[in-house]
């Protein structure tokens, strides 16, 4: 080959796809990898918190002054807090002792069944999200455009029971996706990324939202106050477990959403499509699988069952009428929730339900000991550190690294033990 | 320098690596390294760096031991590496890349880059390696950019220089052009060990030969031994190199291409007025260096390019303009060129790979319900029929080899109804007993009546394997002749000459 006619090839291999892909790893490591790491993380996360009960509990404070002299006391005090704190938070989420009957006593639970209903559904959202490799932070958003939707039928029209509780559900679920999906065809048709748009669309949401209840169509008449009218009785989700339990039937709504995502993320042809878009899209779009389209359908699905939590919250927790903050921070602590569970629909299940538990007892620990509420959210933020830095966990406790080859009992090992 | 290595052994958990590695580099030496993908190269070169601590053994460096506890121990004694992919820092200059960990500083600490650029001219010039030290290095060409990796080692005085598989992201010219630098190196004094699986190069540029097998040295030959005897010490068995193929006995034109522009939406015309037909049983190697729109032209075949003109016809139906998923449905299948990206979702299981492009029918989708058991039985008898060894067809295929890998991405395309089969450098980085499984392949397809595509940079494999040669260059047809043309004459086509006698076959 004459090299005075060498021609000048575009450079095969230029480094930017190498860089996608690596911060595209990291991104699946985190939302989707091993359930281990996540109980491990909340066990960490726990160990952090009894550290910081400890800490900012008087009576240790006050016996550390003469540890020296009898470091029995601190001891002693560091254990009354820690395990009355976790303790209490015990008896606030799963079953209080000091209640007579087995009827009273699980009343905790049921409370922890009862938020825990809303993260799961929100939950699911987030996690379906992060399965096809979006980031949906507009749970806030979703949620809100969903109560309004579906509040609006709630208290507006007038059908017979059942049928209004299920035209409620249907438009705050389609509500939530479409709002949802709205993301998804910015996304297909722009590039405009998800994170921005999402976040940008919680605002649109909230601002509407308050403008709708101050002067709209979603303001109570005769009052003042930023608040809609009541959901009408034949909408309100009824209960589980009679008067006495808050427990409502969106908590086997969300059961049945937990089922159809699993069924939709491990048994469909559309879920095969989005865990192919997700893991790797460059590879879907030459199998023909049209990612943007995938796209779009996915933030549809997403919104929807981010909109699941919005209506339950509007016919299953505050029926009273609703204002702009009746997401109550559930669209972002969805993302927690998906983390957690490890972007799998059981998962996210277990998750949301331990969440509804802190929920749940942080109030009982901060009534029973005096423990501040905000060390059930330190605690929740540890989770979510931990859950994002999988290498720390595993160096904490000594975990292989995934991929690494296994290692075996060594042989020579026991052949020392033999030895001595 | 002589280096010496000694009874290495790594064991990796119950893997055992390396085992009990005997090696010596004399000074001035080209010492070729030579093995399947897996038989332990890597491994042992990671040894030899520090980067990994050997169980047993020893290394010497002219009759003294040493003890690496890192690379930093390594450079220090005069062990230089050039990467398979390269560690170099797209964004900076040459000249800040090559001082990079080691950076003299003036008083107040800043940094000396009139110095760092003095050493690279002065190791530039020495080599003639025309590097500039102020161009920053993501505007380099790759093999620009591997010289600036040797120009880093040389700087620090490296007298025994590591080439890990140099010249798999190389072009043909390139990997001319630094076989050419390795003999000035040699010249110099410079002792080089050059991994490899490529015989060609090993027998063009070795002055002694070790093949590895399964971390162990198995032989050593020399570099007059032929192919087929330094295939058969690598692979462990008889390898045929030539492929085994009847003369093509070809019918009428299935696919035609007519004019075809393909144009990047900067503007750039990756692929200029195309027209070149197929016919049913056929091979068609487009030939060319990497980059001359070979790429582009598979994609608008397959539907990912966006704008494209012209007409591409398969069995009298236009296909352009139309989705990837009508072309794949019009039958055909489509083996794309970096399977990791572009083939195979590294996270999905082998039988998930299987169904990878029919997601939307029958008989693996049935009302929206994915049909498991059957894409278990589909996948047990794939994997059987197309020898994929895996411990299972529920394994990740990222953890599988790249033979395993490409046979999956085969196995997937070749067991649909074609009616056209295009296989974008079909063996690039597979080890030759995979090559011979790909290329027997393909030539049965061929046979069975389909019209087949081969895209490649590698002459020989297009040598092998075409029964009409179409070479691009520049984003054009350069000429399309017979399969048995010699090399000379295709080399000069691949650089842009129109060849002197009778272009048309």
């Amino acid at each position: 080959m004459s090299a005075a006619q060498q021609p000048t090839p575009t450079p095969a291999a230029s480094p930017e796809p190498a860089e996608s892909s690596r911060w595209h790893n990291v991104f699946r490591e985190i939302t989707t990898g091993n359930a281990i790491i996540s109980v491990l993380a909340v066990v960490l996360a726990l160990l952090v918190g009894a550290v910081m009960i400890a800490f900012t509990n008087p009576n240790v404070q006050e016996s550390a002054g003469y540890f020296f002299s009898r470091p029995g006391d601190m001891l002693s005090a560091v254990w009354d807090a820690v395990s009355g704190a976790y303790s209490a938070l015990f008896q606030g989420s799963v079953y209080n002792f000091r209640r007579p009957s087995f009827a009273d006593g699980i009343k905790p639970l049921t409370e922890t069944l009862t938020y825990a209903t809303p993260l799961i559904a929100a939950g699911l959202g987030v996690a379906l999200g992060f399965r096809v490799g979006l980031f949906n932070i507009g749970g806030r958003g979703q949620m809100l455009i969903a109560a309004t939707l579906g509040g609006w039928v709630a208290f507006a029209l007038e059908l017979p029971a059942g049928i209004h509780m299920i035209a409620a559900l249907v438009a705050g679920v389609l509500g939530g996706a479409l709002w949802g999906g709205l993301v998804g065809l910015l996304k297909a048709r722009t590039g405009a990324h998800e994170v921005i748009t999402t976040i940008m669309l919680n605002y649109v949401a909230f601002y509407l939202v308050s403008f709708l209840l101050r002067d709209g169509f979603l303001k109570t008449p005769g009052s003042n106050n930023p608040k809609s009218p009541a959901s009408k009785e034949t909408a309100v989700f009824f209960d589980l477990l009679g008067p006495n339990y808050n427990l409502h039937f969106g908590f086997i709504l969300v059961i049945g959403a937990t089922v159809f995502t699993w069924w939709l993320l491990s048994r469909s042809n559309l879920g095969f499509k989005f865990r192919a878009v997700g893991e790797n899209p460059n590879a879907a779009k030459v199998a023909g699988i049209s990612v943007q389209r995938m796209y779009v359908y996915a933030m549809l699905f997403s919104g929807g069952l981010v909109g699941l939590a919005g209506i339950n919250q509007v016919l299953g927790t505050t029926t009273s009428g609703f204002g702009a903050g009746i997401d109550s921070g559930i669209g972002f602590d969805a993302i927690t929730v998906a983390l957690l569970g490890r972007s799998k629909p059981w998962g996210v299940f277990a998750a949301g339900i331990l969440f509804g538990a802190f929920k749940a007892g942080s109030f009982s620990m901060q009534a029973a000991e005096g423990v501040p509420i905000d060390i059930v959210l330190v605690v929740q933020s540890l989770i979510v550190l931990f859950i994002a830095a999988p290498p720390l966990v595993r160096a904490i406790f000594r975990l292989p690294a995934p991929g690494a080859p296994r290692r075996r009992p060594l042989p020579n090992v026991t052949q020392e033990v033999a030895a001595k | 320098m002589k280096l010496e290595l000694r009874g290495i052994t790594k064991r990796f958990g119950a893997l055992v690596a390396n085992d009990d590695i005997n090696l010596t580099i004399e000074e001035g030496e080209i010492h070729a390294l030579l093995g399947e993908n897996g038989a332990g190269k890597s491994t042992l070169m990671n040894v030899l760096y520090g980067l990994y601590r050997a169980e047993e053994g020893e290394i010497l460096l002219d009759d003294v031991a040493q003890h690496f506890a890192g690379p930093g121990d390594a450079m220090n004694a005069g062990i230089g590496m050039v990467h398979q992919h390269f560690m170099l820092i797209p964004v900076f200059t040459v000249a800040e890349n090559v001082m990079l960990g080691h950076e003299q500083t003036r008083v107040g600490g800043t940094l000396d880059l009139a110095a760092a650029r003095t050493r690279v001219r002065e190791i530039s010039d020495r080599f003639g390696f025309d590097v500039d030290p102020d161009a920053l290095v993501e505007n380099l060409p790759v093999g620009v950019q591997q010289r600036v990796e040797i120009i880093k080692a040389l700087s620090r005085d490296a007298k025994v220089l590591v080439f890990d598989e140099p010249t798999a992201v190389l072009t043909p010219q390139e990997t001319d052009e630094l076989m050419n630098i390795m003999r000035q190196l040699k010249a110099a004094g410079t002792s080089i060990v050059f991994i490899t699986h490529k015989l060609r190069e090993v027998r063009e540029v070795a002055d002694r030969i070790t093949v590895i097998r399964l971390g162990k040295v198995v032989g050593t030959a020399s570099p007059t031994a032929s192919n087929e005897e330094l295939a058969t010490l690598m692979v462990g068995r008889a390898v045929d190199l030539t492929v085994d193929k009847a003369p093509a006995t070809p019918g009428a034109p299935a696919l035609v291409v007519t004019n075809l522009t393909v144009i990047d939406p900067l503007g750039q015309i990756l692929v200029n007025d195309v027209s070149f037909d197929v016919k049913v049983g056929e091979i068609l190697a487009i030939a060319g260096v990497q980059g001359n729109g070979q790429t582009e032209l598979t994609e608008a075949l397959m539907g990912l390019q966006p704008r494209v003109t012209g007409d591409i016809a398969l069995d009298g139906k236009s296909l352009r303009g139309h989705s990837v998923r009508q072309v794949l449905d019009a039958g055909v299948g489509f083996v794309p060129e970096d399977r990791t990206r572009d083939g195979l979702v590294g996270g999905f299981t082998i039988a998930e790979n299987l169904m990878l492009d029919r997601s939307n029918k029958l008989p693996f989708v049935k009302r929206f319900n994915l049909q498991l058991a059957f894409l278990a039985d589909f996948a047990r008898t794939k994997v059987k029929e197309f020898d994929v060894r895996s411990q299972g067809i529920e394994t990740p295929v990222g953890r599988l080899s790249g033979g395993n890998q490409q046979k999956v991405v085969l196995a997937r395309e070749l067991s649909r109804d074609l009616r056209l089969f295009v296989a974008a450098q079909p063996t690039r980085g597979l080890d030759v007993g995979s090559i011979e499984f790909v290329h027997e392949r393909i030539v049965a397809t061929r046979d069975a009546g389909t019209p087949v595509i081969v895209i490649s940079t590698e002459l020989d494999e297009v040598a092998a394997l075409a029964d009409r040669i179409m070479v691009m260059y520049r984003g054009r047809i350069v000429g399309i002749v017979p399969g048995d043309t010699p090399r000379s004459v295709l080399g000069l086509m691949m650089a842009g000459e129109t060849p002197a006698e009778g272009a048309a076959a």
